[in-house]
């Protein structure tokens, strides 16, 4: 903020505050006796010209005192305040404050294998806990997903199960790009790839169409998802031969899927959480699925 | 009763206009708390939005809110802001064509909001939902509700402006000012606009706008109401012309500063949650200027209380005034904000001002209006006012009581760990918890709904009998 604008919200607050206690103060006083009224009568309806209440004035002084004493130490415009107080800073403070004091839980688990804090009766309860409140939103409380969030209690794995593959993914995050194949197979296309991957995973298709589908395949997909559809967890592939589908395996449901393309996005948990709460979180996850 | 033989001495007034808002607001009051119960029902029985995509929660919830402030509350201070600037100035509207232009374009603007809320067309910013044209609208009508009232104030007979007047003043130039910049838009087609602000920046006019929908609308607009309603049914004068004066001006002064307080602990620059926090404190005394001013009227007249339910429902409004204005500034301290925000709390809190005070004060400006402008001695039940009296006060303690411990319950349950440092509650374990101050708050509203009902009736048998009360007062009018 320049120090212009600084100037001007100071000062604006400044004269508000203090117009309103010389309106306050000027008015303070009533010259006329108790019981007179100021004489208007408007509709019948008369005015006593009472002094104002005391408690009232004085709790508006109060007011007044407070909230001036208030800008003077938390800050307005560009000028800090005595005690320098942000929101950030205060954020920080409790955060550090709280890391101080849970750490030492953590630790322990820190220099743990995944597999031996999976074994783990406490550490496993401690990272339930921090599923509930961190994972559970997209993958259930239960951890089964949930169209378009992955299943996580199955064998069933885009990016690798393994617990150095799971750690991975709770750190960094995953983006998933399929792209939407609809321009360049055209509808036809992308009805004979549909029952190409029908085909692959076992279920019941039209067999000319899933032919003319495999050459598609072999030229536009197998690049990502393998010469056998078995996917590729580098590259979150998923396996088309199983029954596992995370957006649908119905005929309308794959159509959808190679006409717009998906973007599965895992986001990054190093971002909102210690190294030390992921490392029990991959735990959690690895031990789902045993 | 010589209020029907008081109003009706000058037949060159315009009261049409007053009656139509009147019998609005009744029937706006009952469509928006309506919708209220059954968003509420939804809440708690979730399977009741019957997967219509128009009958959803999120359609149905701006409906609610558009409709109980801008069709309930607005009727409700357009017809008595019409009837006492022409009561107080002693002169009639300038104009009755634009008195009922005012009234009709109105009128189109809640139903068109009726329709477009429900099929899902909205600029999602919050009481400001409605899409480019209908804000059109709203102008027009608006500027020509400002040309009516201070047209009239400008020919005024009387020398002074009555402060009802000031108040009602205030809440026009600022409602205007607070819509015209905060629905300012690009259009990209009838029903689709986009917000010529972004970012902070837009929530920043968001809640600069909402909060003052609330100072100027909802507040300073029904201060007027309060300030001839409540010495006309007392028979009192009012309390103090001074405090009227000094709380009017500091009101009006620090409540523009108070918006912040809604952006706590968001991307708002610390400095700008610092002042709408300072300033919100310093708005508890301007506040509770018109709480006092109304209630120390009473004085020598409390004994009315047991035999006028009208001005019981004047009284707890101002009571309601008062204890929401209290909790508002304690909201807003950040160390309180920070359990209280994103809670049922602030629903307790808006409801207690929204039907504690305003549909309370409404509800009893309306019981003294209907029967003048029915041309009858009173109102049908007198009886019946007192069981909605009581209706209404149950239905909002038992709305607020049930919301502050659902608040109070969800900070409390967001914010315990346990020893390892994890959350003790997932998120959806408050909601669950939350259920039964769900059903509470729906029978709260229903019960306040019911009270409404009664209201109708007996308006209607007002409106449709007793003759005696109209040949009495015929020979005063001829």
């Amino acid at each position: 903020m320049t120090s212009f604008w600084s100037g001007w919200i100071i000062l604006l607050t400044a004269f508000t505050i203090a117009a309103t206690t010389w309106l306050l103060f000027a008015n303070r006083y009533s010259t006329s006796k108790e019981g007179d009224t100021t004489g208007h009568v408007y509709d019948g309806i008369e005015e006593y010209d009472n002094p104002l209440p005391a408690w009232w004035l004085w709790l508006f002084v109060l007011s007044i005192v407070f909230g001036v004493g208030y800008l003077i130490f938390y800050g307005l415009g560009n000028y800090p305040g005595l005690f320098g107080w942000t929101q950030t800073k205060q954020y920080e403070a409790e955060m550090a404050e709280a890391d101080a004091k849970y750490s030492p839980v953590y630790e322990r688990y820190a220099a743990m294998t995944i597999e031996e804090v999976a074994e783990d009766q406490q550490a496993m309860r401690m990272a339930g806990r921090l599923f509930n409140s961190n994972c559970a939103q997209c993958h259930g409380s239960d951890a089964k997903g949930n169209r378009g969030y992955p299943n996580l209690t199955d064998s069933d794995w885009l990016w690798g199960g393994e617990p150095e593959q799971i750690k991975t993914t709770l750190v960094n995050g995953r983006q998933a790009a399929m792209p939407g194949w609809e321009a360049v197979l055209k509808e036809t296309g992308v009805h004979e790839v549909s029952e190409y991957v029908l085909k692959m995973s076992g279920q019941e298709h039209d067999a000319a169409m899933a032919t003319a589908g495999e050459k598609h395949y072999q030229t536009y997909c197998l690049a990502c998802h393998g010469p056998e559809g078995k996917g590729n967890p580098m590259m979150g592939a998923p396996n088309l031969t199983d029954d596992v589908w995370l957006y649908g395996g119905t005929r309308m449901r794959i159509r959808e899927t190679l006409i717009k393309g998906r973007n599965g996005q895992m986001p990054a948990q190093q971002d909102t959480l210690s190294a030390e709460k992921i490392h029990l979180l991959a735990a959690y996850v690895y031990n789902l699925a045993q | 009763m010589n209020t029907v033989n008081q109003y009706l001495d000058h037949p060159e007034y315009n009261y049409k206009v007053v009656k139509q808002f009147a019998v609005m607001t009744i029937v706006w009051g009952i469509v928006g708390m309506l919708v209220g119960v059954i968003i509420a029902a939804q809440l708690a029985w979730p399977a009741l939005n019957f997967d219509l995509s128009w009958f959803h929660f999120g359609r149905l919830r701006p409906l609610h809110t558009n409709a109980v402030i801008f069709a309930f509350g607005g009727s409700a201070l357009m017809g008595t802001s019409l009837f006492v600037v022409q009561r107080t100035c002693q002169t009639p509207l300038i104009s009755n064509k634009l008195a009922a232009f005012v009234f009709w374009g109105w009128t189109l603007v809640i139903v068109l909001a009726a329709i477009t809320l429900p099929l899902g067309i909205t600029t999602s910013k919050e009481y400001a939902e409605l899409e480019w044209p209908i804000d059109v609208l709203i102008t027009v009508v608006w500027v020509s509700y400002a040309v009516l009232f201070f047209g009239t104030i400008t020919k005024r007979k009387a020398a002074h402006i009555y402060v009802a007047n000031w108040f009602y003043g205030a809440f026009i130039v600022t409602v205007a000012i607070l819509h015209v910049v905060n629905s300012a838009a690009i259009p990209v087609s009838l029903t689709k606009s986009y917000s010529i602000f972004s970012g902070t920046t837009d929530a920043m006019i968001q809640w600069w706008y909402g909060h003052n929908a609330v100072g100027f609308f909802l507040t300073a607009g029904f201060l007027g109401i309060m300030y001839y309603f409540v010495p006309k049914q007392a028979e009192r004068p009012v309390f103090s012309y001074r405090l009227s004066i000094v709380h009017f001006w500091a009101l009006i002064a620090i409540y523009i500063w108070a918006g912040p307080h809604h952006l706590h602990y968001t991307a708002l620059p610390n400095w700008a949650q610092n002042v709408g926090m300072a300033m919100s404190l310093i708005l508890l005394a301007p506040s509770w200027g018109g709480m006092i001013n109304g209630m120390m009227t009473l004085s020598g007249a409390w004994h009315k209380l047991r035999t006028d339910p009208i001005l019981r429902f004047l009284v707890v409004s101002l009571s309601f005034y008062g204890m929401s204005t209290f909790e508002g500034p304690m909201m807003s301290i950040k160390t309180i904000n920070s359990l209280s925000h994103y809670t049922d709390w602030t629903i307790g809190h808006v409801h207690s001002g929204a039907l504690g005070w305003v549909a309370m004060i409404s509800i009893g400006a309306t019981y003294h209006l209907i029967p003048p402008l029915f041309g009858r001695k009173q109102m049908y039940s007198i009886g019946l006012i007192n069981a909605h009296f009581w209706l209404a006060t149950i239905g909002t303690v038992l709305y607020i009581a049930s919301m502050w411990v659902n608040g109070l319950m969800q900070g409390l349950m967001w914010r315990a760990y346990n020893a390892d440092g994890t959350l003790t509650y997932s998120f959806v374990e408050s909601v669950a918890a939350s259920y039964p101050g769900y059903v509470v708050r729906f029978l709260g509203g229903a019960i306040f709904l019911l009270g409404m009902f009664l209201m109708a009736y007996n308006a209607w048998r007002t409106a449709r009998s007793g003759t005696e009360a109209t040949t009495n007062v015929q020979p005063q009018v001829a």
